[in-house]
């Protein structure tokens, strides 16, 4: 097969599999309220410790922006990591490997689908957020903040992919093991408060999951000269930039052995 | 979907050599030692371009293990297996751009889209054109019957309105071998007749297309397959047409004989000339199955009974079938042969 009709078969796979993703938003109104609503909630709580504590009016920026980011990462393990569990128990998983345009589109178009919905839900939660409590942001370097966005979410949908080869294998639970992964994550990657309050190594350790240096760089542009910054923006993009590219391929090497090993031993088709 | 002719392909549809398949499993997540389960044993099938065949054997037989090494979902442990002329292991990739594969009792795709959705989904994981792909999707709902159906939610159809949609995603791409595990398993009558004619029909419209179809429905094999390969623990015992296999059981004659309930059948086979004896009871009634050496044996199986005062309510003499082509070569009935029985 020709290299064009095959990108434009993976281009089609990708957009295939995000439409019931995207179309299920749309059919089904309730996310609006678990998934903007709830979190939001959160989210308050956390404004209201800080202005009881007198704490600046930035801190209120930096917990609405962590709130946005957490449906990221909720997206990314509950639709992404434990997705190919959900669709080996309800039989999709086989039919999908035996597709000729492979795991890979279909794992696109999962997370395209995933993110175009959880990006409208971060604008809500961000939207709504910033109006209740009257926050005000600066944004003087817009490319520089998306570019920044973008690689970060492409490096946590990286992550999302390597986390779904390993659930699938060593998750017999998919359930429990994204719940391990939640609030270690929400504490250690500082979605409420500046990573740099953990101390500087810890921050560090903290940063293999993208969203710790994404946030913390998209902070610094958004509160310029008064966020206790980890690294420099440039530092930060430069590592993300490694983490995403350490992800991609990361994952599409467990994707492959994923594969083989599915075949190898029956695990993903058969329930012998 | 394939632009080449199957002539380009191999000469054969489906070819395995020595096919075997070991599963290993933990007998318990606390204990070390593995056991090992053979699910398929030296299997050698040939099956050529434009042939319905079909796979028939009891649960737990091999029968969805074949298939799934032929559709690249599974690795063989030994042996080898072709597919269009292509390596299932090396060429996986290859053969999956010319086969696909429905089950019974499938659940794939997702509830809340619309029939035409879903199959649309599917069209674009072989990339099809939308347009072309819609075309193809409304055609073949037309011909299963389920065009009306077609803007209604996944998760509101009944089980065989699904299966007949899992049959048209398996034919979106226009396979050139077509793998049929089970599909009328679970189905009404109805609905796996229907089921039935569309498979026949399809296969007849295709000249040069091959369907691979595994059942442990007698019937559906004898109406279906132009041959049929018997497997059982994991090898094939038998490989013919339905009516070359019935012949093969045809020494002797058959009798389908309902009497009064039986409270005792072992003196039957002590009959001189009785060679197999199938004793089922149905409400209330003994229905026996009889393989008897000639014709007239039949007559001392009556007297016998007449000697027990039991009532015989009907007596007809019948056609060998592919159950007692199974019975002859494993000594059980099909389902008594289902695994773990």
């Amino acid at each position: 097969m020709r290299a064009g009709k095959k990108l434009t078969r993976v281009f089609r796979a990708m957009v295939g599999r995000s439409y019931p993703r995207i179309i299920g938003s749309n059919r089904d109104k309730s996310w609006l309220f678990y998934d903007t609503v709830l979190p939001l909630l959160g989210t308050v709580a956390f404004v209201y410790v800080y202005k009881a504590l007198g704490a600046p009016e930035r801190f209120i920026g930096y917990v609405i922006m962590g709130g946005a980011t957490t449906a990221f990462w909720m997206n990314v393990m509950w639709s992404m990591a434990a997705q190919f569990y959900w669709e080996k128990q309800g039989g999709n998983l086989e039919l999908y490997m035996m597709m000729p345009c492979g795991l890979t589109p279909i794992l696109l178009g999962m997370s395209l689908g995933g993110l175009v919905a959880t990006l409208l839900r971060a604008i809500l939660i961000v939207s709504l957020g910033s109006l209740l409590f009257h926050v005000s942001y600066t944004l003087p370097q817009v490319p520089l903040f998306l570019l920044i966005f973008t690689i970060t979410i492409i490096a946590l949908y990286g992550l999302g992919v390597v986390f779904a080869s390993l659930f699938l294998f060593w998750g017999r639970e998919a359930w429990h093991t994204v719940n391990l992964f939640m609030e270690p994550v929400f504490l250690a990657s500082g979605f409420y408060f500046p990573v740099r309050a953990l101390g500087f190594w810890v921050g560090l350790g903290a940063s293999i999951i993208p969203l710790t240096l994404g946030l913390d760089a998209m902070r610094q542009l958004l509160f310029a000269g008064m966020h206790p910054a980890l690294l420099p923006v440039e530092v930060e993009l430069a590592i993300l930039g490694f983490v995403a590219i350490l992800f991609i391929l990361l994952a599409r090497h467990l994707l492959q052995k994923m594969e083989y090993l599915a075949r190898r031993e029956g695990r993903l088709s058969l329930r012998f | 979907m394939w632009d080449e002719s199957p002539e380009g392909m191999g000469e054969l549809a489906v070819e395995t050599k020595n096919l075997v398949r070991i599963y290993r499993r933990k007998r318990s997540s606390q204990d070390s030692q593995e056991r090992q389960v053979i699910a398929l044993d030296g299997v050698n099938v040939e099956i050529p371009y434009g042939e319905l065949f079909g796979l028939l054997g009891p649960n737990g037989a091999g029968k969805t293990t074949l298939i799934k090494i032929l559709v690249t979902l599974l690795l063989p442990t030994s042996g080898t297996a072709r597919v269009a002329g292509l390596d299932v292991v090396q060429q996986a990739y290859q053969v999956r751009e010319l086969i696909s594969m429905v089950s019974g009792g499938e659940h794939s795709g997702y509830g809340l889209l619309t029939v035409r959705e879903q199959l649309w989904m599917f069209s674009q994981f072989y990339g099809l054109p939308t347009r072309l792909a819609l075309a193809r999707i409304d055609e073949l709902l037309k011909i299963v019957g389920l065009y009306e159906e077609r803007n209604r939610r996944v998760s509101d159809l009944s089980t065989g309105m699904r299966q007949k949609m899992n049959l048209v995603r398996g034919l979106l791409s226009d396979p050139l071998v077509f793998f049929l595990d089970e599909p009328t398993v679970g189905l009404d009558v109805s609905a796996a007749r229907d089921i039935r004619a569309y498979i026949k029909e399809w296969i007849r419209e295709k000249p040069g297309r091959t369907i691979l179809l595994t059942t442990h429905y007698m019937q559906e094999a004898e109406e279906l397959c132009d041959r049929v390969a018997i497997i059982h623990k994991g090898r094939i015992i038998a490989c013919d047409s339905p009516a070359a296999l019935r012949r093969s059981a045809a020494s002797g004659s058959y009798f389908l004989l309902t009497t009064e309930r039986l409270s005792e059948d072992g003196w039957l086979k002590e009959v001189p000339g009785v060679r197999r004896v199938d004793i089922r009871v149905l409400d209330g009634r003994t229905e026996i199955r009889l393989q008897v050496a000639e014709d007239g044996v039949i007559a001392e199986v009556v007297r016998a009974l007449a000697d027990r005062e039991r009532k015989i309510y009907s007596l007809t003499k019948v056609e060998p079938s592919l159950e007692d082509v199974f019975m002859q070569l494993v000594g059980r009935r099909m389902e008594e042969a289902d695994e773990g029985r």
